[in-house]
Formats: structure tokens, C-alpha cells, sequence
């Protein structure tokens, strides 16, 4: 197989897992493209990731700590990287933050909406949401009455879930919100109701038809929208391919994909598979979580093994970099490209770098120190999956090369590890 | 613009669409716009002005900001929300300040404040994200990939030390088609503790073959080696209570310790740099029920914010020059939801501030018996006052800034 190949398969695994190690693109490699594109979307086997945390006898703020703990730990330790990724796309895509929800519990069970129906048809996906306690929370809709409705669910369901801006009117959002009034939401149990005696149930006009909608009937208007699977596959291209938008033919070759059973899994299987993804290297940069869960699988460790006052470093981190698990700064999601580029997350990004490398397995600085000292910035660029490196950095590091940590660290606040 | 191609527009906005550009415009520290100082007084004369943008991001509720108290339509569309004529913070005798804006109220009784009414543009946008980008481009039919300050930036040599903003992010406004500001992150820059300096730096080099995302990564470095701890005292207990404010608000964007980004701006004015135009924001206003109470909470920060700013500049005679401006992408809906809490609107007032500008209420105050859909129609549009602070605060012809803009907010300055 050629270097070419290897650094198809390589780049497919950047994108497709949170961070690839050297022997899974080995692995990939001997498979080939389209095998390793099976095995990423319909994994085999057990995926070997952490139970869900027990959340008893904590406090609100330690709960919403363990969580995010143990996201990050799950993120690191699944062997079912894809689907775990595509959760983490649903996170950002339905972006609630439990700063207004306010529960760890309820956030959890809206995670588990992702992972349970984030693969499947859209439509029954849509449908939960729209019973999801913390959605509805987070956009206001318990407070969606018939006597006088709250527009905030019912406008973001069409701007920012379904459709997108520009495929509805002002008054498509004014009947929507119609269509989605009555729910109330019980905090204690985690449950949503419909109350039909604050559910309007009259006749609503939404996106030029007439019917006696409710938030089934609304969420199956939007399903037939030929701008749903478009949208859909924008996003997921935006995300996972590019921040260029994608050509018009690919759009379409998503679209067949997804066709009249709305089926995300083989959505997202032609978004992999589509001859344009392998010429999108060097067009996304790393999310921070991204970058810092594929550091921390290259180097053979998780934060499950971290005593407090790291674990509490890595969410500072994070959070120093704008991405803290659970807190999307904005129901648009979170920020990409470019805006994650300032100088004041790269020195974040030295902290945390210093602090993932201080606890590197022995493994993985073995190999470094395996190699001789003028093979270290290949060893290097193995070990962190990177397809090659410009001069200017391998100048700059190659005069560290003697202290592996340090080389480690500086691998990864290099420019070719932190865009992909 | 939808959320994608907003965020191509930072992409393409200039920030890295220009080879130039993709050596990291956005990469600055306070030390590169403090290294400018006393710059001013030498490039654009001692009595240049300096525009300071507050962007309130989530739709402000004008109404409740700036309350109608004597108008019986306000208080019959929003009972729960209304405040009573002995709450407000009266200004004349029908309008009145919210109660938290009690030092915005001292400015406006020292002819300091300027209240514009009625704001907005023509088919108006109920979409944040889409509204924002209005207000940044300063074009309602299109919103293109330049803000209004960025094209400002380019018509007069586009170094992004003129442009500053002082969040986590470009914001689209200061993006040029040839130039953008500089975003400097609130940090000052803190150096690892094993990590040689010089390696590091140097990977802030350009390198042949690279993409354009990885050279901006790159120029990311080159600012490293100023190491100062210059803004390290600043932050200020502002963000936990922003954070209680916006607790129950959803997230549509903005910063939250505005306090902190202010401070920033004084030290630059005070040091007499070269910048013109400072942006900084607040976020959390986007409330859609029980919004009473925490909107007040984010007024009173505003308040506090902008006076103790204004204060502290106005000590120095280049603080007496600069012109806050204050916004919102819309107002609220007038009449209140179920949920004690207002939907998205249209039109809302506009406020400036500084001593250099006559104070008082302009245009047309909101008619609530005429709306626009239930929104408060706009009777000025934004870019009458764009291409009055082009003119008179940057001067600047407005009509590369804001497309040939004719109309003007007259009598704002002498």
C-alpha cells in the first residue's frame, strides 16, 4: 500500500474517532478505506467504555463535574469511536447548556437520546427531542402555553435543528410554536407531559399547510422539507469534513444516502465514504475536546486515572479554551475554524499540553526514546498521527528531541497536530 | 446567514482570506496595541475621537430598558413585566430608566447620554444570528462577509491595531475584505514552565505548503514572546455575577465579564494608542420567561460597567473623546408571553454616551398602538447612526463604510 493510502486511512481516522493511535491506522491500513469506513459506522463488538457515573450523594456541582469527567474519560477508553463522535455532534448540533438546565441528571438522559436514537431515522430522533426535559428547558418550552406562546423552541427547532434560515417565515415560527404549546416539564422524574388544557389545538397554517398540528404533526411537516436532509448534511460536513461548505454533489450523494427513511447512519456513512472527504486534510481545526481526548489516547491515558486536582486542571483547561463539555457558549453551537485560533487559547493549550505529557504512559515515551535521536520527529509525528511536519517545526523541535516529554508536549501545540 | 455560513464568514471575512492575513491578524496581545502608545497624539491629532461598540447579544428588551412608564399600552401588554412610573428613573415625563441605571441616569442629567428611539431597519429579522449579522454588516437586504468597522479598517490602512476587540472571538464587525481587527484575549500571556520560549516562538514562523487554518495556527505563537503579566490584576468579580444573570438565559453569543473588557479599553485610552475602535460585548440576553429580575441584572452590570468606564476616562483629556455605543440585533415583543418573558421583536432604542456628544432623547419615541406585528417599528434607521459615528467619531466618509449612506442623527454633535 502506498504512503498516499496510509495517509487516506490516517486522515478518515483523525476525522471519524477523536484521535487516532499509530496501530489503529496500522489496522486501518491492512483493511483498507471502505472496510475501516464498515467498522467505524457499524463497529463490532463491545465498546469497552466506562458505565454511566453514579451520581448519589453528590451535589449539583460535583454532579455536573462527574459527568464531564466521565464524558472525557469515555471519549478517551471507547473502542466505539464513531458513534461516540457522532454523540458529541449532537451535543454541539442540539446545543443545551446545563448552565440553564441546571441538572447533571437531565443532561445525562438527554445524552442518552443521542446515543440511542442519533443513528437511526430523524424523525422519531426530532420527536424525543422535542420531549427532551432539558430541550425544552433550555428553550423555554414548558413555558409554551396556548393562551400565549413562547416562539424560542419553536424557532430554533426550525433555524438551528431542521431546516435551517430561510426555509420558513416569521409566521411559520408563530403557528409552529402553536403546534408545540401544552408541555410541561417535571424536574423531579425527568418526565414531560402534554397538558391539554395549555395545548392549543386548533388549526395552524406551518410552512403553507393547514392542519390541527401538534409537535409530531409539525416535526413530520419538517421531515418532508427537502432542506432538512441539506441542512443536516451541511452540518455534519461543516463538522466532520470541512469548513468549507460542501460542493452541490455531494450534498446530493449524502442526500440519496439518507433517502425516505431519513437513516442518519447511512448519512454519515456517505459523508466518509464520498470521493470529495479525502482532499478536506488541513481544512478543520481540532475542537478542544477533540484535540485534548486524542492526546490522551495517544499517550495511553485516561482522566479516570487522575487524582481530583487534574481532573479539575483538564476542565479548567477546557474551559479556558471555550469548550466545556455540557456548556455550549450559544444554542448555535460551538465556535470553529479560525475562532479557535487566538493567542490567548494557545496558552491554554501549552498548560494542558504540559499537564496531559507529565502523565504520558511509559509506552508511549519508550518509543520515543527508541528511536535514535535524529529519528525522534518521525517517531514523534507516528506516535501523534501526523502526516508530515513543515520545516519550521521540525527545526524548532528537533533541537528538544533529547527530552521526550518535551518533545511530546511541543508536538502537541504544534501547527500540524492542532489543524486536521 | 445561517450558522454555517456565519461561521465562514469569519473564515472568509478577510481574517484569513488574504494571504497577508493568514500571518494571524487576530493574534495580538495587549503589549503590540500598548506598543502604540502616544501614537495618537502623532498620527491623527489630539482631539481624534475613539468609538467604543457594546454589542448586547440575545435581543435586548429596549422597553423594559428604556420604559414608556406613562403610556397605558405598555403596561396593558406586559402587567407582569411593566415597571410602574415609581420604579423607573424618570428622564422626562413619559420615559424612564430602567431602576438598575442609576449612574447611566447621573450621565444623561449631565447631558452625557444620548437615547436614540425606535431603532432598527426595514423587514425586520427575528433570528439572532441572522439580525446580528445585520447589525455587524450594516446590510439588511444582504448581509455580506464585511462589518462596517471592518471596511472603516480598510479604508485607512487596515493595520488591526486601529480595530480592537477585546473577546474570545472575531467579531464579524471588525472584519475587513482586506484587513480585520485584532481579537487580544483577556490572558496576559503566561508562559509554560518547561517549555523553552525560543522553541516555541518559533513555531509562530511561516512555513512554506501550509494550509491556510495551519498558518493561522501558527502566527498564534508569534506573540508568546512578549511575555507581561499586564492584565493579569484586572479581572474583577463581574463574571460570577454575569454568570447568575445569564443563568436562565439561552445562550445566543456575547462575553460576560464586560467589566473586565472595559478595563482594558481604559488602559489603552489611557496609555493613548492608536486604536480608534474598540468592540467589546455582553451576552445573556436572550431571557423568554421570567426575565424581569434577571434582565434587570444584566442592566444594572451594563450600568455599572459602562459608568465606572466612562468615569475613569474621562480623567484624561483623550477620555473626554470617546463615544460609547450601545445595541442590541432587536428589541423584544411588546406584549409579554405566558411565561413572564418577552419573544423575539424588532426595533429597540439605541444608546450613546461620552462628553463629547449633546445628550438628551432623539427620534421618534415607540408607538405601541401602531406595531409592527406586535413589534415596535423602527422610525431611525441604524445606519443613520453608523454613518453619523463614521463621520463624526472616526472621520471617516461613510460611504465606503456604510454603502453611501445619506441619512445622519443630526445634532448629536456640535
Amino acid at each position: 500500500m502506498s504512503m498516499a493510502e496510509r495517509e487516506k486511512v490516517a486522515h478518515l481516522l483523525r476525522r471519524a474517532t477523536f484521535g487516532p493511535t499509530a496501530e489503529e491506522v496500522d489496522e486501518a491500513e491492512r483493511a483498507g478505506y471502505q472496510a475501516t469506513v464498515d467498522r467505524l459506522v457499524n463497529p463490532p463488538g463491545a465498546d469497552g467504555a466506562p458505565a454511566a457515573p453514579v451520581l448519589a450523594n453528590l451535589n449539583k456541582d460535583q454532579q455536573i463535574q462527574r459527568i464531564t469527567d466521565w464524558w472525557l474519560d469515555r471519549m478517551v477508553a471507547t473502542a466505539h469511536q464513531f458513534p461516540e463522535k457522532l454523540v458529541f455532534f449532537w451535543h454541539g448540533h442540539w446545543a443545551t447548556s446545563v448552565e440553564k438546565v441546571d441538572s447533571a441528571p437531565l443532561m445525562m438522559q438527554q445524552q442518552n437520546v443521542f446515543r440511542q436514537l442519533g443513528r437511526g431515522d430523524f424523525a422519531p430522533f426530532v420527536k424525543a427531542m422535542l420531549r427532551d426535559p432539558a430541550l425544552v428547558l433550555w428553550l423555554d418550552g414548558q413555558r409554551n402555553t396556548k393562551r400565549a406562546p413562547n416562539e424560542n423552541l419553536a424557532r430554533e427547532l426550525m433555524e438551528l435543528f431542521t431546516i435551517g434560515i430561510g426555509n420558513y417565515t416569521e409566521a411559520d415560527v408563530q403557528q409552529g410554536a402553536k403546534a408545540l404549546t401544552g408541555w410541561t416539564v417535571n424536574r423531579g422524574n425527568g418526565t414531560v407531559k402534554l397538558e391539554p388544557s395549555r395545548f392549543d389545538s386548533g388549526e395552524k397554517t406551518i410552512l403553507g399547510q393547514k392542519g390541527k398540528f401538534d409537535a409530531d404533526g409539525y416535526t413530520d411537516l419538517l421531515m418532508a422539507q427537502p432542506a432538512t436532509v441539506k441542512f443536516l448534511a451541511d452540518r455534519l460536513w461543516f463538522r466532520f469534513a470541512s469548513g468549507e461548505r460542501p460542493a452541490p454533489e455531494v450534498v446530493d450523494r449524502m442526500s440519496k444516502a439518507y433517502g425516505a427513511n431519513r437513516d442518519l447512519n447511512a448519512l454519515t456513512a456517505a459523508m466518509l465514504r464520498d470521493p470529495a472527504f479525502p482532499a478536506t486534510r488541513g481544512q478543520l481545526v481540532k475542537q478542544p475536546t477533540e484535540w485534548a481526548v486524542g492526546a490522551m489516547r495517544q499517550l495511553g491515558i485516561r482522566p479516570s486515572s487522575f487524582n481530583d486536582a487534574d481532573r479539575k486542571a483538564l476542565r479548567d483547561g477546557l474551559n479556558g479554551m471555550d469548550q466545556l463539555l455540557f456548556h455550549p457558549p450559544s444554542v448555535g453551537g460551538w465556535p470553529d475554524g479560525g475562532a479557535w485560533l487566538t493567542t490567548s487559547s494557545v496558552q491554554v493549550r501549552l498548560r494542558v499540553a504540559e499537564l496531559l505529557v507529565s502523565k504520558a504512559a511509559a509506552p508511549a515515551i519508550e518509543k520515543l526514546n527508541a528511536a535514535p535521536e535524529q529519528g525522534r520527529m518521525e517517531a514523534l509525528a507516528r506516535l501523534l498521527v501526523v502526516d508530515m511536519w513543515t520545516q519550521r517545526t521540525r527545526q524548532a523541535l528537533s533541537e528538544q528531541a533529547k527530552d521526550a516529554r518535551r518533545l511530546l508536549a511541543l508536538g502537541l501545540i504544534s501547527p500540524e497536530y492542532c489543524v486536521h | 446567514m445561517d450558522s454555517i455560513t456565519r461561521r465562514k464568514f469569519l473564515v472568509t471575512s478577510g481574517v484569513t482570506g488574504a494571504g497577508a492575513l493568514a500571518a494571524g491578524m487576530t493574534a495580538y496581545s495587549v503589549n503590540d496595541i500598548l506598543a502604540t502608545a502616544g501614537e495618537r497624539t502623532e498620527t491623527t491629532g489630539p482631539d481624534s475621537k475613539t468609538l467604543v461598540m457594546i454589542t448586547l447579544y440575545g435581543g435586548n428588551d429596549s422597553l423594559n430598558m428604556i420604559v414608556p412608564f406613562a403610556d397605558s399600552a405598555y403596561h396593558d401588554a406586559r402587567p407582569e413585566l411593566a415597571y410602574k412610573d415609581t420604579e423607573v428613573l424618570k428622564v422626562s415625563d413619559s420615559v424612564g430608566l430602567n431602576p438598575a441605571m442609576k449612574g447611566m441616569h447621573r450621565l444623561y442629567g449631565e447631558k452625557r447620554m444620548a437615547i436614540v428611539r425606535s431603532v432598527g431597519y426595514p423587514k425586520a429579522d427575528r433570528s439572532h444570528f441572522r439580525s446580528m449579522d445585520i447589525w455587524h454588516t450594516a446590510n439588511p437586504n444582504q448581509p455580506g462577509n464585511t462589518g462596517w468597522l471592518g471596511r472603516w479598517l480598510d479604508t485607512v490602512g487596515g493595520d488591526p491595531r486601529m480595530a480592537v476587540s477585546f473577546e474570545t472571538v472575531l467579531p464579524p464587525l471588525l472584519a475587513g475584505a482586506l484587513s480585520a481587527g485584532a481579537v487580544v484575549g483577556q490572558n496576559g500571556v503566561r508562559l509554560p514552565k518547561n517549555l523553552p520560549l525560543k522553541t516555541v516562538s518559533a513555531l509562530g514562523q511561516a512555513a512554506a505548503g501550509e494550509s491556510i487554518l495551519q498558518a493561522r495556527a501558527a502566527a498564534c505563537f508569534a506573540d508568546l514572546a512578549n511575555v507581561d503579566t499586564f492584565i493579569r490584576d484586572v479581572r474583577e468579580n463581574d463574571e460570577a455575577q454575569a454568570g447568575q444573570a445569564q443563568a436562565r438565559a439561552t445562550g445566543t453569543g456575547g462575553g460576560s465579564a464586560l467589566n473586565n473588557q472595559l478595563s482594558l479599553v481604559a488602559q489603552c485610552i489611557e496609555a493613548k494608542v492608536a486604536t480608534r475602535a474598540f468592540s467589546v460585548s455582553l451576552g445573556g440576553f436572550d431571557t423568554h420567561a421570567d426575565e424581569k429580575a434577571p434582565h434587570q441584572g444584566l442592566l444594572g452590570i451594563l450600568d455599572r460597567s459602562v459608568t465606572a468606564f466612562l468615569d475613569r476616562v474621562s480623567k484624561t483629556e483623550q477620555g473626554k473623546n470617546v463615544v460609547v455605543a450601545i445595541y442590541s440585533e432587536f428589541g423584544r415583543r411588546v406584549r409579554a408571553n405566558a411565561s413572564d418573558g418577552t419573544d423575539h421583536g424588532a426595533a429597540a432604542d439605541v444608546m450613546l454616551l461620552g462628553h463629547s456628544l449633546n445628550g438628551g432623547l432623539y427620534g421618534e419615541a415607540p408607538n405601541l398602538k401602531k406595531l409592527d406585528d406586535g413589534d415596535v417599528k423602527y422610525s431611525t434607521d441604524f445606519r443613520d447612526i453608523y454613518a453619523t459615528l463614521s463621520e463624526k467619531v472616526l472621520n471617516a466618509d461613510p460611504a465606503r463604510v456604510v454603502d453611501g449612506w445619506k441619512g445622519r442623527l443630526n445634532g448629536l454633535f456640535a
